[in-house]
């Protein structure tokens, strides 16, 4: 048992501090006043939850900076944490007409961030809740990011939310599972007071189907909302796969956000299995928290990842290292890991990779992270809503203009539909789905911006916005053809 | 949320931001979309015997890296019809009873005068302006800006207009004449109900260096242009004070020059400005800006307490004083935040080159402010001399960094004493001379 903690409080405060502290505001200044102010912006269209960019980078450039914020948080109620933690070179930044003519885009993460952070410090509240109640009420399960937008908004349309989540604080992996240098659990849990200011109610250390059953819920609300998420990690079916020093990288990265930095323990060499983003965020994390070696292990190549490049970056300047065309065969260890067994691979032609036969080699290592993407929830949603829809991945099905599931009064957003993409896709899938139980309970529809046309600078679709452009068709067939 | 609406003359509006009488209130189209992007007036572009443009019309002083820093045009007044303004006018008011629609009129003689006064009135126009200000153009036709030099030409027309008024008149001048105020005040004495200033401004943005010409061109030829936007902001701001200040005068104001964001406009209102009209801003953004504006305003009214924009109305008049008031006695001197230098030495050649001589070149070391950014061993930085500065704010104007240098008030001991008092005391012989600077 190799598995210690390795650094004091302030080398982990300081090597997991935040890798972009906030504008000055001399800062702010110069690059709000670089942005062109455009008409019919493209990084509108590139941002899932649709925020007035330009509008929101116009007022801090006019010193009004409340507005700002205002502007930002109507649109997305978790605008400080998707300030920080959006892949924005891939959406609104990647769409900004600057890169066009300067190759420089406009910084909007770092400036939305910059006028969030100006009312959340100073405590300005600039979102009200509904002015009339509507006298209808709507449960949510899971308290993360698309609970979090679905209740934001039911609250300002005038809805009782209750919000329902298992573990001691809502936010979901906001809270618990991104990176501590990208995003503490601190601006979270401000962002989940925000949602409690509007009158959302949140019931935490409450689990569906154990504390509360899903049928009570039917019946004492006019709608649900389905805000699961993701389960556990994939299992990788290897011996040795449930020794005590094998994690799965949302546990180790929950474990940083729940205990004092110097007292999480990690392993002097590690070996994380996969290179999405949250294995950067893993391996990164183990590094700062001193492990001496700090290794990703996948079975493609570096332009096979998953991992945003910007994240590969992060890693690489952090010193980990990657061995790339690799598959765990066995975690070895008698009783604690000492190491692992990999084989090599190569393509088989067919889009997958196979091993290479009697490539079999040793690697010692002492902690092991599985980061090989999150299981979908096919058996908690079979016992909790039996009739519920899914598609042959387990992904919950349901109608994307109003994300109704073939259950009439449950409607689902997030991770749950959509197999794990961003926060900000949480956020607008929970918006959309608010107008849509909205327009079922009330009739009414709501306007506003909440999709994208996944348009980038040059005119080649980028992003994770949404999948079909419903504000600029024209420009989408201009772009695409018909 | 403050209460944006105000009053001018009685001319009501739901808040005091209205589109210039120029390009952006040509049609009632254009009237539309203002209204609906929040705007809570439009002075309609200049109405009078239809004119003939030349092309181009248009020039920009662009600095460091910004368009339209400065804007000049040398377009005339409305080029269509005075039936079809009026009936446009019309539509506008019918479909918007509660925002304000101003005519703005040119014309000549007093019966056409009195004629342009009835159909601005039957249009269902709240006000009219007396467009006395183009710099360009109708000027060399006895009109415009050649009405409003001559401040006896003013009193004669606006007395003709008087004369049949049933809606209030604004007259709008010129800031091509040497004392705005006497302007304003032949309008005061012949009746008007209130003035707006400033038009735009005699110039030339730029000379094609190729060409030998200007913009904007005209076939190898250009023209004087009407200069407005930011950059015309400070000399509006004078004009404003001016009248704002001038008891002869005494007539609501509507703010027009250079204003492009809420703090513009606040700054207009505080001296003085009962509306603020908006262009050059709208000619580079579009009527959306009014959103920024407005919210902006609410927000800074908010902060300040302010139930009412009318609370900010000429709150900042009283402090513009003339010289001889301002106190001798005060002295504030510059002061350097060391942790945010960054070495740049600016300050210092401003300072020695073009003001005072009252910043050295010091060692760190020597200075004991230890190294940093901008600090490294042997490279001198800034000193303020401090018995050798003036406070003459220089170095904190030329300053690159925020907060780096600021001028802070330091104790005299001595009375308050303007220059009116220090005559006063050396005539009765109380003081002696104080010594010219060596």
């Amino acid at each position: 048992m190799n598995l210690k903690p390795r650094v004091t409080a302030e080398q982990a405060a300081e090597n997991l501090a935040e890798i972009e502290p906030k504008y000055t505001p001399q800062e702010a200044k110069v690059e709000a006043d670089r942005c062109l102010y455009c008409f019919d912006a493209p990084c509108i269209m590139a941002c899932p939850t649709g925020i007035d960019i330009p509008g929101f980078i116009k007022k801090i450039a006019n010193h009004n900076l409340t507005g700002s914020a205002r502007t930002i948080l109507e649109s997305n109620v978790l605008g400080a944490s998707c300030a920080r933690v959006c892949p924005t070179s891939v959406l609104c930044e990647g769409a900004c007409v600057m890169l066009d003519r300067d190759k420089q885009p406009i910084k909007i993460g770092r400036l939305q961030r910059y006028a969030v952070d100006h009312v959340m410090d100073n405590d300005i509240q600039v979102l009200k809740p509904a002015a009339k109640k509507l006298g209808k009420k709507v449960a949510l399960v899971g308290g993360g990011p698309a609970s979090l937008g679905c209740a934001a908004e039911l609250a300002r349309l005038g809805y009782d939310a209750t919000i329902y989540e298992k573990k001691p604080e809502a936010g979901g992996l906001n809270t618990y599972g991104i990176a501590y240098y990208k995003l503490t659990p601190e601006v979270s849990l401000k962002e989940v007071e925000l949602v409690k200011s509007l009158g959302v109610e949140i019931k935490t250390g409450v689990e569906v189907g154990k504390d509360v059953t899903m049928e009570d819920l039917l019946a004492s609300h006019d709608a649900v909302f389905l805000g699961i998420g993701l389960g556990h990690t994939y299992r990788l079916d290897v011996p040795g796969e449930d020794l005590p020093e094998v994690f799965e990288a949302l546990e180790f990265i929950e474990e940083i956000h729940t205990k004092p930095l110097d007292q999480v323990a990690v392993g002097a060499r590690v070996v994380v299995i996969g290179c999405g983003n949250t294995a950067i965020d893993a391996v990164t994390q183990a590094k700062r928290l001193g492990a001496d070696d700090a290794k990703i292990v996948y079975r493609r190549g570096e332009n096979d990842m998953p991992a945003y490049s910007y994240e590969y970056d992060i890693a690489k300047k952090d010193g980990c290292s990657f061995l790339f065309h690799a598959l765990p065969v066995e975690i070895l260890g008698q009783g604690h890991v000492t190491g692992i067994r990999l084989a090599r691979t190569e393509p088989d032609g067919k889009g997958g990779v196979k091993v290479v036969a009697g490539s079999e080699f040793d690697l010692p290592c002492d902690m092991v992270i599985k980061a090989l993407g999150q299981e979908k929830q096919v058996n908690l949603l079979n016992k909790l809503l039996p009739g519920l829809e899914l598609d042959r991945s387990g992904k919950i099905v349901c109608d994307p203009a109003t994300m109704q599931t073939n259950l009439p009064k449950v409607f689902t957003g997030g991770d749950a539909i959509n197999g794990g993409r961003e926060v900000v896709n949480a956020v607008a899938d929970g918006k959309k789905a608010a107008r849509g139980i909205h327009r079922a309970l009330a009739g009414e529809t709501v306007e506003g911006p909440v999709q994208a046309t996944r348009l980038g600078a040059i005119g080649k679709p980028t992003g994770s916005g949404f999948d079909k452009p419903v504000r600029v068709p024209e420009l989408e067939q201009a772009f695409f053809g018909a | 949320m403050a209460d944006l609406s105000i009053n001018l003359a009685g001319i009501k509006s739901p808040n005091p931001f209205w589109v210039a009488s120029a390009p952006p209130a040509n049609t009632a189209y254009q009237c539309h979309r203002a209204f609906e992007a929040g705007w809570g007036g439009v002075v309609w572009k200049t109405i009078g015997d239809p004119i003939v443009n030349v092309s181009s019309r248009y020039s920009s002083l662009d600095l460091f890296g910004q368009r339209m820093v400065g804007f000049n045009n040398i377009e005339l007044i409305s080029d269509r019809s005075i039936e079809t303004n009026f009936r446009e006018i019309k539509e506008c008011k019918d479909r918007w009873p509660n925002h304000a629609v101003i005519a703005s009129l040119m014309t000549d003689t007093r019966e056409n005068w009195h004629d342009m006064m009835k159909r601005s009135l039957d249009s269902g126009a709240d006000g009219v302006e007396l467009n006395f200000g183009c710099p360009h153009g109708m000027c060399e036709r006895g009109m415009g800006s050649a009405v409003g030099q001559n401040p006896d030409v003013i009193e004669t027309i606006v007395g003709w207009v008087m004369e049949v008024a049933q809606i209030p008149v604004i007259v709008k001048l010129t800031p091509n004449i040497t004392s705005v105020a006497h302007a304003a005040r032949a309008a005061k004495r012949a009746g008007a109900d209130a003035i707006s200033l400033i038009n735009t401004i005699n110039s030339i943005t730029q000379v094609d260096l190729d060409r030998m010409c200007p913009e904007p061109y005209v076939e190898g030829m250009s023209t004087h242009g009407g200069y407005c936007g930011p950059a015309v902001k400070p000399i509006a701001l004078n004009m404003l004070h001016e009248c704002a200040a001038d008891p002869e005068v005494g007539l609501p104001i509507s703010g027009i020059g250079g204003i492009s964001n809420w703090k513009d406009a606040a700054e207009f209102i505080a001296l003085g400005s009962t509306s603020v009209q908006v262009c050059t801003a709208i000619m580079h953004y579009g009527f959306r800006i009014v959103e920024d504006m407005i919210d902006g305003l609410n927000d800074f009214l908010d902060r300040k307490g302010m139930a009412s924009v009318n609370d900010l109305r000429g709150l900042a008049v009283k402090s513009v004083n003339k010289w001889e008031v301002l106190n001798l006695n005060y002295k504030r001197i510059a002061s350097i935040d060391y942790d945010k230098c960054i070495g740049c030495n600016l300050c210092f050649v401003a300072c020695e080159d073009g003001a005072h001589q009252a910043i050295a070149l010091t060692k760190p070391e020597d200075l004991k402010v230890g190294l940093g950014p901008g600090r490294l061993p042997g490279k001198p930085i800034p000193e303020i001399k401090e018995a050798e500065c003036v406070g003459c704010n220089l170095c904190s104007i030329v300053c690159p960094v925020d907060q780096c240098i600021t001028m802070v008030d330091v104790e005299t001991d001595k009375p308050e004493m303007s220059w009116r008092d220090y005559q006063e005391k050396l005539s009765k012989g109380e003081m002696e001379p104080i010594p010219a600077h060596p």
